[in-house]
């Protein structure tokens, strides 16, 4: 046996493990679901036949398209205005915080991001409910008489999500602009441009990779995400996991549940199709 | 300008600690809701929280799922970047991608994927299949901070042990592991936090051996109580703990 075939044996035998595993407890379960996707329901038994009704309702049925929508709306609004809020925090922490305090200022405005991630969604429901404390102050200082119906609503979600992935994109976005060296913004300044120009014309798109990185995160992450919507925006409009959980949870009808997890997939591999060329996943 | 900064930097904090704060200050309410007014200091919500025994089963279900899952990931993790980095494969490219996939996939379709299996094949679900479903998330993280962390100069010291005649068991034991220790600490701490705080795949895959994040949802369903703060408090201060120790033995190197 040449040494170059008994080192191939030996790689095979340690990615072995790792490659049975990845493929026993995930591809394989995926192909399942994806088969199970074309299966329906016959009372309380699963027949399995080909049969793409599922999808044709997914995208027919108003109740299951809308809970697309939902999903797609709340998960663009999240992602802009975590990114438009957590530039300019990043931003300052890494150009006007004195150097030996940044990764402490860093830190600390990211600590909250350890709080179990259940456990924040209900932090939120105390915030805004209608016995909460935005509400008790608003109705201490007399602004309003009744209290605003802030919980159960898509703001709720949009306000619980943004708070997690302001933290997640200044981390990000830190890490990016930390890297940039001040020389760009000095020679753009030599040439004659103001601090504007300097910033539209050279900073931004330097950090547009990490950004897009970022967002991208975002957005997977967000548009998966069943407890927040569930705890923060109730049942008033439903997102796609929590139409996925109703279907398995409520009705049993695993195919269905399946049928929009692969839509929901789906949207995921569409947005990463369109970014990808940006996308520097391996410097997460 | 400046001003403006630290006026953004005050409204950031601001907005990122309003509910931590709400929920600790909350949990010291000496009363039924927690909800203001602030009716007084009172430490027996969590008195109540640490003697309720389905609570505190679930915590160290989930302390056993988070160590054994991790421990599992980290291993294979290592083994597969060690073979991805050091022999060249055909495909790597593929096995790479392969082993990092689950990382782009939203838990919840890992966890429907994985229910329908287990269903088909009628395994009953337990800890175990937690454990399998938080294998199969934390996996990819292992992998890929182990792989980007096998530098050349290590390759050097291997293949020393390697010509001293040292068998390759060995030369990942001795050479490789603690060379790589910073970032087997980090991959193995990354791993535990995320499967400790798994709630969907946690939910979906278990029965009755509940973890702690899908036993506080269930304390959620019957409404706002400063349990719930307390029991959320003292996890938040174990995590900022370990956060704040990983920062100074981990990652506290000079630049």
């Amino acid at each position: 046996m040449s040494l170059q075939s008994a080192e191939r044996k030996l790689g095979w035998g340690l990615l072995a493990p790792a490659l049975l595993w990845t493929v026993a407890f995930f591809v394989l379960p995926f192909l399942a679901m994806v088969a199970l996707s074309f299966a329906h329901m016959e009372g309380r038994a699963i027949v399995e036949v080909f049969d793409p009704g599922n999808y044709v309702r997914a995208f027919s049925e108003w109740s299951q398209l809308k809970a697309l929508i939902n999903s797609i709306e709340i998960t663009v609004t999240v992602t802009v205005i975590s990114v438009v809020l957590a530039w300019p925090l990043a931003a300052i922490i890494a150009w006007q915080v004195p150097a030996r305090y940044q990764r402490l200022a860093l830190l600390v405005a990211v600590l909250p991001f350890w709080t179990s991630y259940v456990v924040r969604s209900y932090s939120w429901l105390l915030v805004l409910g209608d016995n909460g404390v935005i509400n008790k102050a608003l109705m201490a200082v007399g602004l309003i008489a009744e209290p605003l119906a802030l919980a159960s609503t898509r703001t709720a979600t949009v306000i619980g999500f943004v708070h997690f992935f302001v933290m997640l994109l200044t981390l990000t976005i830190y890490a990016n602009l930390i890297q940039l060296s001040p020389n760009y913004a000095r020679a753009a300044q030599d040439l004659g441009a103001g601090r504007w120009a300097t910033f539209r014309h050279v900073i931004l798109p330097l950090t547009l990779p990490g950004v897009i990185t970022g967002a991208f995160v975002t957005f997977v992450l967000c548009i998966g995400d069943y407890i927040t919507p569930q705890i923060l925006g109730g049942n008033a409009e439903l997102t796609l996991p929590q139409l996925i959980m109703l279907q398995m949870g409520r009705s049993g009808n695993f195919p269905m549940a399946a049928a929009l997890s692969v839509v929901l997939m789906a949207v995921v591999i569409l947005v990463y199709a369109g970014c990808s060329r940006w996308l520097r996943l391996d410097r997460l | 300008m400046r001003l403006a900064g630290w006026l953004y930097l005050a409204l950031a904090y601001g907005f990122v600690f309003l509910p931590v704060v709400v929920l600790v200050v909350f949990s010291f309410q000496d009363g039924r809701l927690p909800v203001p007014p602030f009716q007084g200091f009172s430490l027996r919500w969590y008195a109540q929280v640490v003697s309720d025994g389905a609570l505190m089963t679930a915590l160290w279900h989930s302390a056993l799922v988070a160590f054994v899952s991790s421990g599992l990931a980290l291993a294979m993790g290592f083994l597969a970047a060690h073979a991805l980095a050091r022999v060249r494969l055909p495909g790597s490219v593929f096995l790479r991608g392969l082993l990092i996939a689950p990382m782009t996939v939203s838990y919840l379709i890992i966890a429907l994927g994985l229910l329908t299996v287990f269903n088909q094949s009628g395994v009953k679900l337990s800890l175990w299949t937690v454990g399998i479903g938080h294998v199969v998330i934390n996996l990819p993280l292992c992998f890929a901070i182990c792989y980007g962390a096998m530098g050349d100069h290590q390759k050097t010291a291997e293949r020393a042990a390697r010509d001293l005649g040292a068998s390759e068991a060995r030369v990942l034991w001795f050479v490789s592991a603690p060379m790589l220790a910073p970032a087997l600490a980090a991959a193995f701490f990354l791993s535990v936090t995320f499967s400790w705080d798994e709630f969907i795949i946690a939910f979906l895959l278990s029965r009755f051996d509940l973890t702690l994040p899908v036993e506080i949802w269930s304390m959620l369903r019957s409404g706002l109580s400063p349990a719930t703060n307390a029991i959320g408090s003292l996890l938040f201060l174990v995590s900022i703990s370990a956060v704040i120790l990983m920062e100074i033995f981990l990652f506290r190197r000079p630049k």
